[in-house]
C-alpha cells in the first residue's frame, strides 16, 4: 500500500516538475513542440506505468515464491511422504503461526518456518519499497531529461495511452484464455484420474468417493449423462411456460395494448429481469415448491419436495423478460409497410400478426429462444437452492433432478484440495457448461444472420 | 355467392380469433404481472416480520458474590440472568424447568450483561435493568408464527413455557422494538442476533474493487475498439470475445476466480478482493457494450469541428467526445454494478459463504456478501431465518432500486437528442 503512495508522488511531483521546466523555456521565448502539461503528462505516464506493472507483479508472485522457498527450507524429508493436501495443509499451519495464531504445540522446525516466513515478508516488503522508490526517481530523472522545446511530448504521451487502450482490450482476450486454460487443466487433470469415455458416456454420477482409505463410501461414478438430463428437464420445463407468456406478451404489448398500458408493462417486465436469481431461488424454495406440492397432495400424485417442475417455473419467470425483449426487437425490426399492406387488403391484426409479422420476425425470435436455453442451462442460483442433489437419469419433471451447475457448486463449497477427482469433476463439467452455451451462443447468432430479411 | 359475401359471412368467425388472441395476449402479461406480484408479496408478508424484534425487559441484580470485579470479563453471567428469571417465576423449582427459564432469553443475553457490565463495573451489587432479545421460538411467539391450537408435542414451546411468556407479557414486560439488529449486527448461529453488517461492509468491498478494475479497464477497451481499433482480424477477434464473455454463465467465472486467483496466485479465499475482482471482469463486457453505445451516440459533427481546428485524435476523444458521452457510459456503468451485487454464484466458488462473525476491516479480510448471507440464511433451518432471509432481500432489492433509479436518473436528466 506504501508503494503505491509512493509511486504516486513521484509520479505526480514528475508531473509537476517537467511542467514547470517546459513552462520555463517557454517563458524564455523558445517555441514549444507540445504545450506544457503535455510535458508533465509524459514524465507521469513514463514513471507511472512501468512501476505500478512491476509492484502488482511483485505482490501477485510473492506468496507463491515465499511458499515455494520455505517449504524448501523444510529439515530435508519432511515432505517426502505427503500427498499436495497434507501439504497444502502444513502450509496452511506455518501461515497461521506466521500469524501469530499458534494452536497447541507445534514442532520446533514449524515454529522455525513460521518464523522464516514472517522474515521473508518483511524482507520482501521492504524490498518492494526501495525497488519502488529507485525505479520511480530513474524513471524520473529520465524523463526529466527529456524536456526541451524539439521534443514530441504530446506524441509520447499519445503513444502510451493508446498503448494502455490496447491493453485494455486485450484483458478481455486474457479472460477467456484465462477461462479456457484453468478448464482445460483441471479438466486434463481429472481425466488422468478417470476416462474421457467414462465421464462423457457413463449413465452413474456419484461423486462422493472415499476421502481415506479404509472409509466405506461408494466407489465413485462420474458419468455427465444423468447430470445434463437434469439440467435438460428443468430447461425444458422453464422454457415450455416462458417461450408462450413471453412471445404472446410481447405480441400483445407490440400490437394490441393502448399505448398507456404498453407504457407501463414494459418496465414492470424488466423488473422481472432485475431480481438477482438468489431471490428467485428462495421464491422458489419458500413458495412455489411447497404449493406444487400442496397440489400433487390433492390431486393423489406423488411430488418430491424439490420437483424439477418448481425450478423450471421459476427459472421460466426469469426468462420471461428475456424472451419477450427479444420477440419485441424482432417485430419492431419488420417494415411498417408489410404491416400496412396486409392491413389494407383486409386483414384482421390477428391474421397480420399470424400470417405476415410472425414470419418475418421468426429468425430473430429463435435466436433469442436459443439465447434463453443457454440461459438456462447456465442459470445457478435457481437450481442450487431449489432443485435436487442427487442424479437421476429420468424424464419426469415431478421428480427431483440434479444440473451441470449444482453438482459444480455443491462439489466445490468449501474444499480446497485440487487433487481429489470430486473437485476436479467440478471443472470437467464446467468446461462442458462452457462448452455447450458456447455452441448455442454461436448457433444463436449464426441463425440471426443467416436467416435475417434485409429490408430496405 | 360473391366473393363479398364469402367475407361476410367469414367474418364473426375472424374477429372471435381476434377476439380470442387478444385475450390471450392480454392472458399472459396478466400471468407475468400475477408471478411479479406473487414474488413481491410473499417476500414483503414474510419479510415484514423481521422488522421488529421481540426483547423482554428484565431488572437483573448484578451479584458481586457469582460476579467479581477483579475476573472481568470473566464470570457467571448466565446464572445472574438465571437468578433474575427466577425472581420473576418463584413457583418453578426444578432445575430442568429453571434451565428452560432462561432459555428465553437469547443467547446473546449473556454478552450483552457482560459488556454492560465490563464498561461500568460499578454496576456490580446494583440492579439493572436489561432489554434483551427473546430466544427465536418466543419472537415467533409472539409473531404469531407458532400456532397455540397445534398439539403440544408438534409445538416448539409446550403448555408451561408459553403460559410464563403470556405472564410477562401481560406485565409489560415484552416489547417489539424496530429490529435495528438487523443491520447493525454481524452473523450468528441464532436467528434473534443475526444482521447484515459482515454482508453490506463485504459487498461495499467487493463493488468497491469491482468499480475500480472493470470502470478504466472498460471505458479503455471501448475507447480503443469504438475510436481507434483498425477494421482488421484482431480487433475483429477482440470484438466476438468480448460479445462471447457477457453470455459465459456465471458459474463459469467463479472457476476461473478457484483455478487462477485462488489456485495460482494463492489469493486467500473468502476475500472480498477476489470476488471484486471476478466481479469485474464479468461486468467489463457489460461497461465496454454500454460505451460503445454512448460513444456511437455522440454526433460526427462534433468529431469534425475538432479535427478542423487541428486536435488530434486523441484530443478529439478526451477532450469532446468522451465528456459528452460520459451520462450514457455512468447509466451502463451503474447498470452493470447492479447486477454484480446481485450475483451470487461466482461468489460462493471463491468461498465468499463461510460463516463468519465478524465484519471485514479490508478487502482482503474474509467476508460474506449480501447475496452469500442471502444464501446461507436461505439454507439455514431455523424458522426465525425466513423472516430473515425475506428482509435482507428487501435490502438488496432496495439497494438495487436506488443504483437503478439513479441510472434512469443520469439518463433523463443528461441525455441529449442531436
Amino acid at each position: 500500500m506504501i508503494a503505491f503512495i509512493v509511486l504516486l508522488l513521484f509520479a505526480i511531483s514528475g508531473y509537476i516538475l517537467n511542467r514547470i521546466s517546459a513552462r520555463a523555456i517557454r517563458d524564455g521565448g523558445t517555441r514549444l513542440h507540445s504545450v506544457p502539461g503535455y510535458h508533465g503528462l509524459f514524465s507521469f505516464f513514463v514513471v507511472f506505468v512501468p512501476v505500478f506493472v512491476l509492484i502488482l507483479l511483485w505482490l501477485a508472485l510473492q506468496g507463491p515464491v515465499l511458499d515455494a522457498i520455505v517449504m524448501g527450507r523444510l529439515p530435508p524429508g519432511t515432505l517426502d511422504d505427503l500427498g499436495t493436501g497434507a501439504r497444502q495443509l502444513l502450509l496452511a499451519e506455518i501461515k497461521s503461526i506466521a500469524g501469530g495464531r499458534i494452536f497447541g504445540q507445534p514442532e520446533d522446525w514449524k515454529l522455525a518456518a513460521g518464523q522464516d516466513l514472517v522474515e521473508f515478508r518483511e524482507f520482501s516488503y521492504e524490498a518492494l519499497l526501495i525497488l519502488t522508490a529507485i525505479f520511480s526517481a530513474g524513471l524520473l530523472i529520465y524523463a526529466r531529461r527529456k524536456v526541451s522545446s524539439e521534443f514530441r511530448a504530446r506524441h509520447g504521451v499519445e503513444r502510451i495511452v493508446s498503448g494502455l487502450m490496447i491493453l485494455c482490450s486485450v484483458v478481455a482476450i486474457f479472460t477467456t484464455i484465462g477461462i479456457i486454460a484453468s478448464l482445460l487443466v483441471e479438466t486434463g487433470k481429472f481425466l488422468a484420474l478417470v476416462p474421457l469415455s467414462e465421464f462423457l458416456f457413463g449413465l452413474n454420477w456419484e461423486p462422493q468417493i472415499p476421502i481415506r482409505e479404509d472409509q466405506i463410501a461408494a466407489e465413485g461414478a462420474f458419468g455427465w449423462i444423468p447430470v445434463f438430463a437434469g439440467t435438460l428437464v428443468i430447461t425444458v420445463v422453464a422454457l415450455l411456460v416462458a417461450v408462450p407468456v413471453g412471445l404472446m406478451s410481447a405480441i400483445y404489448l407490440n400490437e394490441f395494448a393502448p399505448r398507456r398500458v404498453r407504457a407501463s408493462a414494459k418496465p414492470v417486465l424488466e423488473v422481472l429481469a432485475g431480481v438477482p436469481t438468489v431471490v428467485y431461488g428462495f421464491f422458489a424454495v419458500l413458495v412455489v415448491a411447497p404449493a406444487f406440492r400442496g397440489a400433487g397432495d390433492a390431486l393423489g400424485v406423488a411430488v418430491s419436495p424439490n420437483t424439477a417442475l418448481a425450478a423450471g417455473t421459476v427459472m421460466a419467470i426469469m426468462l420471461i423478460p428475456f424472451i419477450s425483449s427479444f420477440t419485441d426487437d424482432a417485430l419492431a425490426a419488420v417494415p411498417q409497410a408489410l404491416r400496412d399492406g396486409s392491413l389494407a387488403l383486409g386483414a384482421t391484426r390477428t391474421e397480420t400478426m399470424l400470417k405476415v409479422l410472425f414470419p418475418a420476425a421468426i429468425p430473430g425470435i429463435v435466436g433469442g429462444i436459443l439465447l434463453a436455453v443457454s440461459r438456462a442451462i447456465g442459470e445457478t442460483m435457481i437450481v442450487v437452492m431449489a432443485a435436487g442433489l442427487i442424479a437421476k437419469l429420468t424424464i419426469n419433471p415431478l421428480d427431483s433432478v440434479t444440473t451441470v451447475t449444482v453438482q459444480i457448486v455443491t462439489l466445490l463449497i468449501g474444499d480446497t484440495s485440487f487433487d481429489s477427482p470430486k473437485t476436479l469433476a467440478a471443472f470437467a463439467l464446467g468446461m462442458m457448461l462452457f462448452i455447450v452455451t458456447l455452441a448455442i451462443n454461436v448457433l444463436a447468432v449464426r441463425i440471426v444472420r443467416k436467416y435475417r430479411e434485409i429490408y430496405e | 355467392m360473391t366473393t363479398s359475401e364469402a367475407v361476410k359471412k367469414s367474418l364473426a368467425a375472424r374477429n372471435r380469433k381476434q377476439v380470442l388472441f387478444k385475450g390471450v395476449g392480454l392472458g399472459a402479461v396478466a400471468l407475468a404481472f400475477l408471478m411479479l406480484v406473487v414474488l413481491v408479496g410473499s417476500l414483503l408478508s414474510t419479510g415484514y416480520k423481521a422488522l421488529t424484534q421481540t426483547h423482554v425487559t428484565l431488572e437483573v441484580f448484578v451479584d458481586p458474590e457469582v460476579i467479581a470485579a477483579e475476573k472481568l470479563p470473566r464470570g457467571n453471567f448466565k446464572k445472574v440472568l438465571q437468578a433474575s428469571m427466577q425472581s420473576l417465576f418463584p413457583e418453578v423449582s426444578s432445575s430442568r424447568e429453571q434451565r428452560r427459564l432462561v432459555g428465553m432469553l437469547s443467547n446473546g443475553a449473556q454478552f450483552e450483561l457482560r459488556d454492560m457490565i465490563v464498561d461500568n463495573p460499578a454496576l456490580i451489587g446494583k440492579s439493572v435493568t436489561l432489554t434483551v432479545p427473546t430466544s427465536d421460538p418466543y419472537d415467533q411467539l409472539n409473531k404469531e408464527l407458532i400456532d397455540r391450537e397445534t398439539p403440544e408435542q408438534n409445538r416448539r414451546l409446550n403448555d408451561l413455557e408459553i403460559e410464563w411468556f403470556d405472564q410477562l407479557k401481560s406485565a409489560g414486560a415484552i416489547t417489539s422494538p424496530l429490529n435495528t439488529g438487523l443491520i447493525t449486527n454481524s452473523d450468528s448461529r441464532f436467528p434473534e442476533l443475526a444482521g447484515l453488517r459482515g454482508a453490506l461492509i463485504g459487498s461495499f468491498w467487493a463493488l468497491f474493487v469491482c468499480f475500480w478494475i472493470s470502470f478504466p479497464l472498460g471505458i479503455g477497451a471501448a475507447i480503443y475498439l469504438e475510436e481507434f481499433a483498425p477494421k482488421n482480424r484482431a480487433s475483429d477477434f477482440i470484438e466476438v470475445n468480448i460479445n462471447n464473455l457477457a453470455a459465459v454463465p456465471s458459474v463459469v467465472f467463479g472457476l476461473l476466480a478457484l483455478a487462477v486467483f485462488i489456485g495460482w496466485f494463492g489469493m486467500p479465499r473468502s476475500a472480498p478482493l477476489v470476488g471484486g475482482m471476478t466481479l469485474a471482469l464479468m461486468t467489463m463486457p457489460t461497461i465496454i457494450i454500454a460505451t460503445r453505445a454512448a460513444l456511437k451516440a455522440i454526433p460526427p459533427s462534433i468529431r469534425e469541428a475538432a479535427l478542423g481546428i487541428g486536435a488530434s485524435r486523441q484530443q478529439v476523444v478526451f477532450h469532446h467526445v468522451l465528456p459528452l458521452a460520459m451520462p450514457g457510459i455512468l447509466t451502463g456503468t451503474i447498470i452493470g454494478l447492479a447486477q454484480a451485487l446481485g450475483e451470487t454464484a461466482p461468489l460462493l466458488l471463491i468461498g465468499m459463504n463461510a460463516f463468519i462473525a465478524a465484519a471485514p476491516g479490508s478487502p482482503l479480510d474474509s467476508s460474506t456478501a449480501l447475496p452469500t448471507q442471502i444464501f446461507i440464511w436461505a439454507d439455514s433451518p431455523e424458522r426465525g431465518f425466513v423472516s430473515r432471509t425475506s428482509a435482507a432481500i428487501l435490502v438488496l432489492l432496495g439497494f438495487l432500486i436506488i443504483m437503478n433509479s439513479l441510472a434512469i436518473f443520469l439518463r433523463n436528466k443528461f441525455e441529449r437528442k442531436w
